[in-house]
């Protein structure tokens, strides 16, 4: 596997993306960026099987509207990673801000520790890659709102509330929301409800939990049983019944 | 008690004298206002929308339609559309949903506006013989031009210049999305901006494949649900535009409801097949000119800064502000979408009283922009309610670089203008995905009504020009001293920063 290193110190996005772009299209499998601070839209819109190895801090927008590539960040990850991303994978071996996976539509983004506020919101799904987001530790208030698609899993590693805030899936018309542990019903949004999580849907998740840990190195035993909720759209068409015509 | 019903709306007759029973009405109303019995046509009035498509189509006249046949009792205030309004409401308790633009009899500035010509002291110019120059380019411009002498004594442009769009008139053709109208009707709008070289808009619909001979011509659009937005659509896009805000609905989102998601137009959206496909109000990674800025920067920085950006408003208080910010943000174009901008659905309550007239909204745009030496830095493209090319010209003396046209362009396939959109039914093919409506509608013909359209505007703005004494489009823009304003009011000349007739 041909890989590159790239010192990222004091140097801004635009030439740091060009390079990248760069050394996909002369086939380099794997690029490492050293002394990351703070440079936005890493991997912006890029294409292809290229894995990079973030070291340091990225800035807002990391992988947004990517297709393909996997990130791994060595770090915590500021707003909105993989923000209308479409395929591929993000890695935070760490916490990321908030609206990680905003609008995504498909691949993985998985964090291992906590996220901020509007998590997942408006994900999506589409074809037979639906998005999918997993936490490791805890998501604040908004998660999964408006979402469209997708799945969304909080494992809250460490708290016995995964997530605390309110307003989970509001405005949700698709995909799931799976928290571990009990989620209170005045913590829903208007048009989510709770489902019982059962053997099937641990079965769903199983390959992805298995994945997430891996990534991490977790031991993955701790998570899995059927003790989650299952937060689902109350309703695929929200606003059916809102209008009359002139 | 029962509210009863509400007086028809429109009666529709046949004479029946003149009617030869072709049946094409019956054919022709998707609205199912004709019916055959006993071969005899039978008319139910009540269903009708004033889409004239059985008047076009009846080859004898024979068709008759009146608006409000039954009279209320005449009032100022409680006019018939208030008190039925209010009857609507008071049966289900919802929300009124309407088609098109604004509706209510407010004042038009453009009507209020005249241009000038020359008389006497200076020529006019006879674009005949004289060339005139229609050729606008929309993006940034630079404040100075860096210009060196190579060895070879040549001269060599130093400043690097910001990719901008080339237009052969000020004229484009507006954000419509494939689902809030048909694919035969975004294919005819992409033939005749590729015929007459200027650009259409997607909306937030994707860019269906077909579409793709024409992307050199196209905008694609990056709206709250992101639909269809991938590195791909960014890609084939000659300008990529960020829909904050339309005209017809500001402040609010829109959706498309799940029963036209349809194969094809899920495959456009990327989502599922009837699901619901809801934009939301704001964007959720935009809550802040910062954030907005970046999100221009992302988009720039996806497509290796080599496309323009433009960001789209609705015109609200203010506007003028919003793109002084906007011209800080590394876009390259405002559009301001005036409060008579179309749409194929709209709360009622917004489309009529929401937002501010374009006029006013292009003039304090331009001049704050300006004030702040900032107006090379964003071109401004003004759209909603713009009937002929007098609103164009008036427009472009007011400030804009350009407009965008779309109710009119509808009109020249066909459209008139019924506002029934969001019914899905439209019997010209327009806002329809019925595939026998869509069908109605050739893309080879209605590109040329479309190409007609602009080219016989542009031909008059041409002559306007010519008559002011004005060669090129450049010297028209943000001229005002062109324009004089006919029973306008204080206020809104100052706005305006136009001069009363006479004067
Ligand atoms: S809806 Fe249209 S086609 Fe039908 S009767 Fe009315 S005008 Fe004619
Ligand atoms: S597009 Fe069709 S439905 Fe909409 S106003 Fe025009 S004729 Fe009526």
């Amino acid at each position: 596997m041909t890989s590159r290193t790239i010192n990222a110190k004091n140097m801004h996005y635009t030439p740091l993306n060009k390079r990248i772009k760069e050394l996909v299209k002369t086939g380099v499998q794997e690029i490492v960026l050293e002394n990351v601070l703070g440079q936005r839209f890493i991997a912006n819109g890029l294409r292809g099987k290229v894995t990079i190895h973030i070291h340091g801090v990225p800035g807002g927008d990391l992988g947004m509207f990517m297709s393909g590539p996997t990130c791994i960040v060595h770090g915590n990850c500021e707003h909105a990673p993989g923000n209308t991303m479409a395929k591929g994978k993000i890695a935070i071996h760490g916490s990321a801000g908030d609206a990680v996976a905003h609008s995504m539509r498909g691949g993985k983004i998985f964090v291992r520790d906590n996220i901020g506020y509007r998590g997942g919101i408006h994900m999506k799904e589409y074809g037979d890659n639906p998005a999918v987001l997993i936490v490791g530790g805890l998501a604040q208030a908004f998660l999964g709102e408006y979402m469209a698609g997708g799945k969304i899993i909080v494992l809250g590693s460490g708290s016995d509330r995964a997530v605390d805030g309110r307003e989970i899936g509001s405005g949700i018309h698709g995909g799931e929301i799976i928290v571990r542990g009990d989620v209170d019903e005045k913590q829903l949004g208007v048009g989510a409800i709770t489902e019982d999580f059962g053997k099937e849907d641990l079965d769903a998740i199983k390959p992805l939990i298995l994945e997430f840990c891996e990534s991490f190195s977790l031991d993955p035993k701790q998570y899995l049983d059927t003790k989650y909720t299952r937060i689902v759209p109350a309703s695929s068409r929200p606003f059916a019944g809102k209008y009359t015509w002139e | 008690m029962s509210l009863g019903s509400i007086p028809m709306r429109y009666r529709v007759k046949i004479d029946r004298e003149q009617c030869m029973e072709c049946m094409r009405c019956i054919d022709n109303c998707s609205y199912g206002v004709f019916r055959e019995e006993n071969g005899k046509i039978h008319i139910d009035s009540r269903n009708c929308t004033v889409c004239h498509r059985c008047i076009s189509m009846c080859p004898r006249d024979a068709i008759d339609l009146h608006e409000r046949p039954v009279d209320y009792r005449s009032h100022p205030l409680w006019t018939p559309e208030a008190r039925e309004d209010i009857i609507n409401q008071a049966r289900g308790g919802k929300i009124i949903l309407s088609g098109m633009g604004n509706a209510k009899p407010y004042p038009v500035i453009f009507d209020r506006l005249v241009l000038d010509a020359c008389q006497v002291t200076n020529p006019s110019i006879d674009p005949l013989r004289e060339p005139m120059e229609l050729r606008t380019y929309i993006g940034k411009k630079p404040k100075q031009l860096h210009i060196t002498k190579n060895e070879a004594g040549d001269l060599e442009l130093e400043t690097e210049l910001s990719p901008n769009l080339k237009l052969d008139t000020p004229i484009m053709i507006g954000h419509m999305s494939y689902g809030a109208i048909s694919l035969n009707a975004q294919l005819s709008l992409a033939k005749a901006a590729a015929k007459v070289g200027t650009y259409m808009g997607t909306g937030e619909g994707g860019l269906h494949e077909h579409l793709h001979p024409y992307q050199n011509n196209m905008i694609v659009q990056v709206a709250s649900g992101r639909f269809g937005v991938d590195i791909d659509y960014l890609e084939r896009g000659a300008a990529i535009e960020i829909k904050i805000g339309q005209g017809a609905k500001p402040g609010i989102g829109g959706h498309l409801p799940g029963e036209k998601v349809c194969a094809d137009i899920s495959c456009t959206r990327m989502i599922p097949q009837g699901s619901d496909a809801i934009s939301p109000a704001p964007h959720h990674d935009i809550y802040s000119i910062e954030d907005l800025a970046q999100l221009v920067r992302s988009l720039k920085e996806a497509t290796n800064w080599e496309k323009p950006v433009f960001v789209k408003i609705a015109a609200v208080h203010n506007t003028a502000a919003i793109a002084a910010g906007i011209a800080r943000s590394s876009a390259d174009a405002v559009v301001i979408d005036g409060f008579r901008g179309g749409t194929g659905a709209a709360p009622k309550v917004f489309r009529d009283n929401v937002g501010i007239p374009i006029e006013a909204a292009i003039a304090s745009v331009d001049q704050k922009l300006h004030d702040q030496g900032i107006r090379n830095k964003l071109s401004v493209i003004a759209s909603g309610g713009i009937r002929n090319s007098a609103d164009i010209a008036k427009a472009i003396a007011l400030g804009a670089d350009a407009v965008y046209i779309g109710t009119a362009a509808l009109v020249s396939m066909g459209c008139r203008v019924c506002g029934n959109c969001y019914r899905g039914l439209c019997p010209w093919g327009i806002a329809t995905q019925r595939e026998d409506l869509v069908q109605r509608l050739d893309p080879e013909i209605e590109s040329e009504h479309v190409a007609n359209l602009i080219n016989s505007w542009t031909l008059e703005l041409s002559e306007i020009m010519g008559a002011a004494g004005i060669n090129s489009i450049e010297s028209l823009r943000s001229n005002r001293s062109r324009l004089r304003g006919y029973m306008l009011d204080e206020g809104t000349l100052e706005v305006l920063e136009v001069k009363p007739v006479g004067a």
